[in-house]
């Protein structure tokens, strides 16, 4: 039950005299200002490669964090979900595949795209629920396959193995997005928000009642709370992140097919959470940093070494595997820790204060 | 202190609305754990404003009872009535959304969140901000009212400590304060004064004393005195069946309890 930390503030004692401003912490203006002149420091590659795809994957993981760290629930569906939303944008809105797709405008595309997604994760979340731990995690790997292979051999709508292509975000305000820059900050926008909003949910009631749930479902139903209907909201919620992402994930490589979504792609979703670590909304985007680095550099990583270039996935494994095996809480408890040791924060430079 | 308690005038409405029906009536309601009767046949009637005490050795089946009352688990055959209502087969959250009230003997609390968080989240529980996205403000009414329940308590001194860090008899009070969120109709308090000092022990039967007039609540407890002191009418379990019920002064004064449970007590 440590999970509502024991940093964090009080509910009820927001710090007297202060506005919201002040209470951001110094680290926040140090990365927000980082991220926000990316652009005049980094290349091309890095700035849509390879921070553009960690923005996206962080905001699909975040809502894998948001089910497993507040809500105990660990859904391998994520991805499939965030798939529906890319096929959705491709069905409804613009694609090179112009016998299926409806040509319809963004802003009902994307809408209808978003909300679809969250109905699937929805019915996912309302099978699920009804099951715990290991059995949650078959179910949601079964819904995950089962998506793959009926988007790979249905033709009607999904057009089979090659998917849709062609896909791209609207030209709003006269700004190609798809742009490196512009692609960097449609992105980081997105991620900044959904971290944001996650945050701020966890000290909401919804956010505090399902960790409640998480802790002790049985004193949550004698509370007055309907545990079921909380967990199947935790999964709208968290569609909600996937859907957003799956549809820049489509913007960013034009194209949405099956393997976008396969069984791999799932599972690296909870690769990258684990990395990061599920304790804390940052954790996914430091997964996701990872492993978009160790996915793009490995391979020369390994020729460098004269090793095999295509044997890049064991890199990731093994990296996956040392993390795991160090610290169970992944990057964000390695963190934790070493703060703990050293007793004193040198960001902010906060005492080591007891419990 | 009594007045304010719950922040609201859905009591008063709630008891206008419900007319002369009985606080809790059980009919025939029995528990059986595979081939093991937990609870045979139990009849009880409880007025509202009724305050009793339900006492029995260890195994009588007192926990098992408050069990299938607040739906823990559901009981085998009978039905419970609550304030008239049939709630035999309803979800626990549903009970409790209709005014009912449980506390733990094992103290079943969020030990990572503080005092008044634990409250206020009981308060949310029984509102309807269940799902609210939105944090609680400087002047949220369900925050006003967990603050008001931290003072009916007596821990407004450990408000903001985490409940971890909280003694036995704080924890203790803490689910009192909990079981009173919202606007209860009737509490089920389960062995609360269980392994609480002399002095907690009086200022829990201050607490408890101190309720409102109108809360009817079943106490379950294991010392005499504190029972005796807050209840006027007494239920006598033993062996899952309820063999003797009657007013304090008969139920100490009846030889067959005192052969069955007072003088095997501590001999």
């Amino acid at each position: 039950m440590s999970v509502f930390g024991p940093t964090e503030a009080s509910l009820a004692t927001p710090s007297e005299g202060q506005s919201w401003l002040e209470r951001i912490p110094v680290a926040y203006w140090i990365v927000g200002l980082i991220l926000l002149i990316m652009p005049a420091i980094a290349g091309d590659f890095m700035l849509f490669q390879i921070f553009g795809w960690t923005f996206i994957l962080g905001l699909i993981a975040l809502g894998l964090m948001f089910l497993g760290g507040y809500g105990g629930m660990v859904s391998l569906a994520q991805m499939s979900i965030a798939g529906v939303g890319g096929y959705m944008v491709a069905i409804f809105g613009v694609s090179a595949i112009d016998t299926i797709s409806l040509g319809w405008p963004w802003y009902v595309a994307i809408p209808i795209a978003l909300v679809i997604a969250m109905l699937f994760g929805t019915l996912t979340g309302w099978l699920a629920v009804r099951t715990e731990g290991i059995y949650t995690i078959m179910i949601t790997l079964a819904i995950a396959a089962a998506f793959f292979y009926f988007a790979r051999q249905n033709y009607v709508m999904f057009n089979g193995f090659s998917g849709f292509n062609g896909v791209l975000p609207p030209m709003l305000f006269g700004v190609d997005w798809r742009g490196p820059a512009a692609f960097y900050y449609l992105t980081l926008f997105w991620a900044a928000l959904g971290y944001l909003v996650v945050l701020y949910v966890s000290r909401a009631p919804f956010g505090l009642a399902l960790q409640g749930v998480r802790d002790n479902p049985r004193r949550m139903s004698a509370l007055g709370y309907n545990v079921t209907a909380h967990r199947v909201a935790a999964y709208t919620f968290a569609s909600l992140l996937a859907a957003i992402g799956g549809i820049l994930l489509t913007w960013q490589s034009a194209q949405i097919s099956p393997g976008t979504a396969g069984i791999g792609p799932a599972i690296d979703i909870l690769v990258i959470a684990v990395i990061g670590g599920m304790r804390h909304p940052v954790g996914p985007f430091i997964g996701a940093f990872i492993y978009v680095i160790l996915k793009t550099y490995a391979i020369d990583a390994l020729v460098t070494l004269g090793l095999a270039g295509e044997r890049f996935q064991l890199l990731i494994g093994i990296a996956f595997l040392a993390i795991v095996f160090w610290s169970p809480d992944g990057i964000i408890g390695l963190w934790d820790r070493l703060r703990e040791d050293r007793k004193r924060d040198p960001l902010t430079g906060r005492g080591g204060e007891g419990p | 202190m009594n007045a304010d308690l719950n922040g609201g005038s859905t009591i008063s409405e709630r008891l206008g609305a419900t007319g002369t029906a009985n606080a809790l009536e059980l009919k025939g309601v029995s528990k059986f754990f595979g081939a093991l009767a937990a609870l045979t046949d139990i009849d009880i009637t409880v007025r509202p404003s009724e305050r009793r005490a339900v006492l029995g050795s260890n195994g009588a089946g007192k926990t098992t009872l408050f069990n299938c009352v607040a739906g823990d688990f559901p009981s085998t055959t009978g039905t419970i009535r609550f304030f008239g209502e049939d709630i035999t087969q309803f979800p626990p959250h549903e009970r409790i959304r209709r005014g009912l009230r449980r506390t733990y003997q094992i103290s079943l609390l969020f030990t990572g969140l503080t005092v008044l968080d634990n409250i206020f989240l009981a308060c949310v529980g029984v509102s309807r901000s269940r799902f609210s996205f939105l944090r609680p403000g400087r002047d949220d009414a369900l925050m006003a009212s967990a603050e008001n329940l931290v003072r009916v308590v007596h821990l407004e001194d450990a408000k903001d400590d985490q409940v971890a860090t909280l003694s036995y008899g704080q924890q203790r009070q803490l689910e009192i304060a909990i079981a009173l969120a919202g606007a209860p109709r009737f509490i089920l308090f389960d062995e609360p004064a269980a392994g609480l000092s002399p002095t907690e022990r009086s200022e829990l039967i201050e607490i408890l004393v101190g309720l409102p007039a109108h809360m009817g609540f079943i106490i379950i407890e294991h010392d005499m005195d504190v029972a005796l002191r807050v209840a006027e009418s007494v239920s006598m379990m033993h062996n899952g069946r309820i063999f003797k019920e009657g007013s304090p002064a008969e139920i100490e004064d009846d030889p067959e309890v005192q052969a069955l449970y007072l003088g095997g007590a501590d001999g």
